[in-house]
């Protein structure tokens, strides 16, 4: 029993049926990535504040470069199959792999970098804001007893903390802060605000198709690469079709970065 | 709208065994002009990004939206072949694309309209 | 296993290019995949379509329940759940001590019976269920384009269900926000359930893109030779549109779930106001979020979902009266045009279910335009299938008298529709029991009554066997009737002011106890009103009662059922022109499509129907000196 048009496009459409059962899917990510950027604009445009300059641009277009490079070494792994150059198929996609695992740990290193990033509200209406650098043995923020030390700043307004763009060179030094004057203590988490909240869910589905992207394209890089032996068409068109769910991340991303990162 | 041959695409079938390097060094050349236009896209929103502070965030974010469009574009016609795609695809991304903008747009719209003098 | 077809058009066996692998030795059909294989793990469309039907069917039957306990609960606010109320107590603890069902479960159960009926059983049963038997039947394929997506796909909502079932009996229970999960309640309610709710949804919505691409995928790529797009059985173009719906509209309501999950979880604000408190404390969120937001993202996919559960069941009433009517569906043409209209304007609609929301007066006149238009080919499909009737010669078995019903049915829900659809009368009727006997009616007796059109008529292709007729007409007519004494009350009930969700019936509002109290007596529920309860409780557990000949009749049937043969109906379309049941492949010999679908009672041919893909020279013909 064979269905027909695997390999061989149909003739009145001029596709495989994989292909345009990628273009559908990819349809139906348009369409979430979409939801979640609507939430994002409608949250900035009903927000009293919103960050500027909390994420690090050099971090962001590094990424940027990783990912567009891989989209290109994708692109030619598909070539490669195309043409029959099965070892330049398994080197350009080997570079995929790795920049996609360079680009996961870049994120991995600008979360953990928020992760240990606190804004601390004191007692006498001021703010301390830094990254940790080290909580002192008896530091209990219940208790009300010990010190935490920052490298950051104090600042009377808290929407100094908000637009960093507009201040020119911040100076940042070792802060430290008893406990028994700390009123609320928190991490630049999802839950900090809505910038950091949209920020880690839009990131973090990102990374998750990412992940699921490089694991299918492991997979086919792998053991699935064995089909090219037998089928190299289907597996030309297995290629292609993991390919455009890469360029699709591409694409989310190039939007991700200027949104997130330069608005 | 039927598949245009550009210079770039091989034949369907994959079993010639001669001019394979040629072949893939018109992908590697087209490549290789697509990644310099994602850079210099993305070097110009930065530039963008980084104006003083006369110019307003209202027209930072239209001009970087409109670049970030063009390096999509550059993106899904060139690395995903949209610009040689099948009509039916086309179809399938405009009406999306259409929905995506009546979800964000009448949204936004609605949150902006409402009726006013309701409190005292 | 996958043979290179190279052959187009005609794709027949014999030009069918074998590639040989060590498999291939005699064919391809003669190893047993065994038990598992064949019946759990299959990737046989026909296999999936019976999966998900009996599961959505089971869990109708289980949302069945819960509404019944909740009917009780209104009726007789307060007093135990007469049989099964110890064993609530027993299983659910506390929030059913005594037997009685307190406000938190019947919250519960109210949310729970909305999100199970609509997502767990109307729809993998009308889209999933029919959808994967019949589609690649009718298009003359052999299976749908992904096979083991399509086992995923089973998967995944076999898997979401399981959460959501499984919700009940977490400490606190099931999800209490509504079907609609509106925040902050969804989030604010300290609680578990909400957690499974939304982690059982984004399974089930996942399972329905992968349908979804699958189906699409499958009407485009894989249609027989001949079968061109206007030759399609209407009940395919129907699925094709629902299709889009599911794929375009779900992805924004898994966004928002996603932002739902992160609020519960990770105590974001995406949909928290500034100043929120939660029983008079400041909740310790950072705030900025809107409500509204969430609202528009769900109803988003919610209206285009309302159009995914009546679709399929247009589609089937439409095949099975063109074929009981021995006669063409009038305005094929119109229907179609009338269901892509249906889709694409299904997306610019959502806020008439948001009137109340504080819209302003331009954006809900748009809502409001949107919302007359689209109404438009709802009536064209309905008009075309009613002057369909005109003239045919009509035979009143099970599936037809189901399918008659569904017109005036549909009807009656579409036009109590329309004064929802205006804000100027929404803000009367908007949550109050207009709204449920409104969507009710469109879903129950409404799309309902579609599908078990469709059980009673496919039947035969799947066992061999048909349904027993009396037993048939017995449901039937039970069931109308019931469900008719079920909803029309509560119009009546809505209109006079009774709001949805109350869990003691309205009784806290009704004139009696505002007399007691010495309260204001203007806009209480009179006492005719709030009896109408007791009425409605009879009535709905009569309609449970009447859906057992039906259980009966379904499994009996398959092995005692009266034998038939391959196209018992003398159907034109293609799905009853393969063996019964069809086999692994489906077709003996790869179809060809020379004519429509509905070549019913042509003049001068010798039998009332041409079957699609009979050759022109073999069609019988009456001999000229015969006339």
């Amino acid at each position: 029993m064979d269905i027909p048009y695997t390999v061989q496009p149909r003739p009145d459409t001029g596709i495989y049926n994989a292909k345009v059962g990628i273009w559908l899917f990819l349809a139906s990510e348009v369409m979430l990535f979409g939801g979640l950027f609507s939430a994002y604009v409608l949250l900035r445009v009903g927000a009293d504040r919103w960050p500027h300059g909390w994420l690090d641009v050099r971090f962001g277009t590094l990424n940027t470069i990783i990912l567009a490079l891989s989209a290109i070494t994708t692109l030619l792994a598909w070539a490669a199959c195309k043409v029959g150059q099965f070892g330049k198929f398994k080197f350009f996609h080997a570079c995929t792999l790795l920049l996609a695992l360079s680009f996961l740990s870049v994120k991995m290193y600008e979360y953990h970098d928020k992760w240990i990033h606190y804004e601390i509200t004191l007692a006498d209406g001021t703010f301390a804001d830094g990254h940790l650098v080290e909580k002192s043995a008896d530091f209990d923020l219940a208790k009300k007893t010990g010190t935490v030390t920052l490298h950051g700043r104090i600042v009377n307004d808290e929407n100094l903390l908000y637009d960093l763009r507009s201040q020119k060179n911040i100076k940042l030094d070792e802060v430290t802060v008893p406990a028994a004057n700390i009123l609320k203590m928190e991490n630049y988490g999802p839950w900090h605000n809505t910038f950091l909240a949209i920020y880690f869910t839009l990131t973090g589905l990102h990374a998750l198709h990412i992940l699921g992207g490089s694991i299918v394209i492991g997979y086919l890089w792998g053991p699935g690469s064995k089909m090219y032996k037998k089928k190299p068409e289907q597996f030309t068109n297995r290629i292609e079709v993991s390919g455009l769910f890469w360029h699709f991340v591409d694409l989310v991303w190039i939007f991700l970065f200027p949104v997130l990162y330069l608005t | 709208m039927s598949e245009s041959k550009t210079t770039s695409e091989p034949s369907p079938t994959g079993t010639e065994s001669h001019g394979h390097a040629v072949d893939l060094n018109n992908y590697i050349r087209t490549c290789s002009y697509v990644f310099v236009a994602v850079i210099c896209a993305t070097a110009l929103m930065i530039w963008i990004s980084f104006l003083p502070e006369h110019y307003t965030w209202a027209l930072k974010v239209t001009l970087i939206l409109a670049v970030a469009c063009a390096n999509a574009f550059v993106v899904a016609g060139f690395l995903m072949h949209l610009i040689s795609e099948k009509k039916m695809i086309y179809t399938l991304l405009a009406f999306t694309v259409f929905f995506f903008a009546g979800l964000m747009g009448l949204t936004l719209y609605a949150l902006q309209d409402f009726p006013t003098g309701t409190t005292h | 296993m996958d043979k290179i077809v190279h052959q187009f058009p005609p794709y027949r066996k014999e030009d069918v290019h074998h590639a040989h692998d060590e498999h291939d030795d005699h064919g391809h059909e003669h190893h047993d995949p065994g038990f598992w294989a064949k019946y759990i793990f299959s990737t046989d469309h026909k296999a999936i379509g019976i999966q998900y039907g009996f599961t959505a069917l089971c869990f109708m039957l289980f949302g069945f329940f819960l509404m019944i306990m909740m009917r009780w609960q209104i009726a007789h606010p307060g007093t135990p759940v007469p049989v099964i109320g110890p064993l609530l107590a027993k299983v659910l603890g506390n929030v059913a001590a005594g037997g009685v069902i307190s406000p938190e479960l019947y919250n519960s159960f109210g949310a729970m019976h909305g999100t199970i009926m609509v997502f767990l059983g109307i729809v993998p049963l009308a889209f999933a269920a029919f959808g994967n038997y019949v589609v690649p039947l009718m298009i003359g394929a052999v299976d749908m384009a992904f096979p083991r997506v399509n086992m995923a796909s089973y998967q995944a909502y076999f898997l979401g269900g399981l959460v959501m079932f499984v919700s009940f009996f977490i400490p606190g229970g099931a999800a209490q926000a509504g079907w609609t999960s509106y925040s902050p309640l969804a989030t604010t309610i300290p609680t578990h359930g909400q957690l499974f709710w939304i982690i059982g949804m984004v399974l089930l919505i996942s399972s329905s893109l992968l349908g979804a691409v699958n189906f699409i995928a499958t009407i485009i790529q894989l249609r027989a030779p001949g079968m061109t797009w206007m030759r399609l059985p209407w009940f395919v173009w129907a699925q094709f549109v629902t299709a889009f719906l599911l794929l375009l509209a779900f992805p924004p309501l898994e966004a928002a779930a996603i932002l739902q999950l992160m609020d519960n979880v990770a105590h974001t604000s995406f949909f928290l106001p500034t100043g929120l408190a939660v029983g008079g404390q400041l909740a310790g969120v950072s705030g900025g979020g809107s409500p509204l937001l969430w609202q528009h993202l769900f109803w988003f996919l919610g209206h285009p979902e309302v159009y995914v559960l009546i679709l399929p069941a247009m589609g089937i009433v439409c095949e099975i009266i063109a074929c009981n009517t021995r006669k063409p569906i009038w305005g094929y043409k119109s229907l179609v045009y009338a269901v892509l209209a249906i889709g694409f304007l299904s997306f610019i609609v959502w806020a008439h279910h948001m009137y109340m929301t504080g819209m302003g007066t331009k954006i809900s006149a748009f809502f409001q335009a949107t919302t007359m238009i689209i109404s438009i080919p709802s009536v064209i499909i309905l008009t075309c299938l009613f002057i369909s009737l005109w003239g045919g010669s009509i035979r009143f078995n099970t599936p037809m008298l189901f399918a008659l019903a569904f017109l005036p049915m549909f009807g009656i829900g579409g036009l109590t529709g329309l004064p929802l659809g205006f804000n100027v009368s929404d803000v009367h009727l908007h949550d109050t029991y207009y709204i449920i006997a409104h969507f009710h009616y469109v879903v129950a007796p409404g799309t309902i009554f579609g599908l078990f059109a469709g059980i009673y008529y496919w039947f035969p292709k799947m066992t061999g066997r048909k349904m027993n007729e009396f037993w048939g007409r017995v449901h039937f007519w039970c069931s109308l009737i019931f469900m008719n004494l079920v909803f029309m009350p509560m119009f009546a009930q809505g209109m006079a002011g009774m709001l949805r969700r109350m869990s003691d019936g309205g009784a806290n509002y009704s004139a009696a106890v505002n007399a007691r109290s010495g309260a204001e007596v203007i806009g209480g529920l009179s006492e005719n009103i709030m009896s109408l309860h007791v009425w409605i409780l009879w009535a709905a557990i009569a309609l449970g009662i009447a859906q057992i000949p039906f259980i009966v009749n379904l499994f009996w049937s398959i092995k005692h059922g009266e034998k038939v043969g391959d196209n018992p109906w003398n159907s034109t379309t293609l799905e009853w022109q393969t063996p019964t049941p069809p086999p692994h492949g489906n077709f003996l010999h790869a179809p060809t499509v020379y004519r429509g679908p509905y070549e019913y009672s042509v003049p001068g041919h010798a039998t009332d129907f041409t079957p699609q893909n009979e050759p022109p020279e073999h069609s019988p013909k009456i001999p000229a000196h015969a006339h």
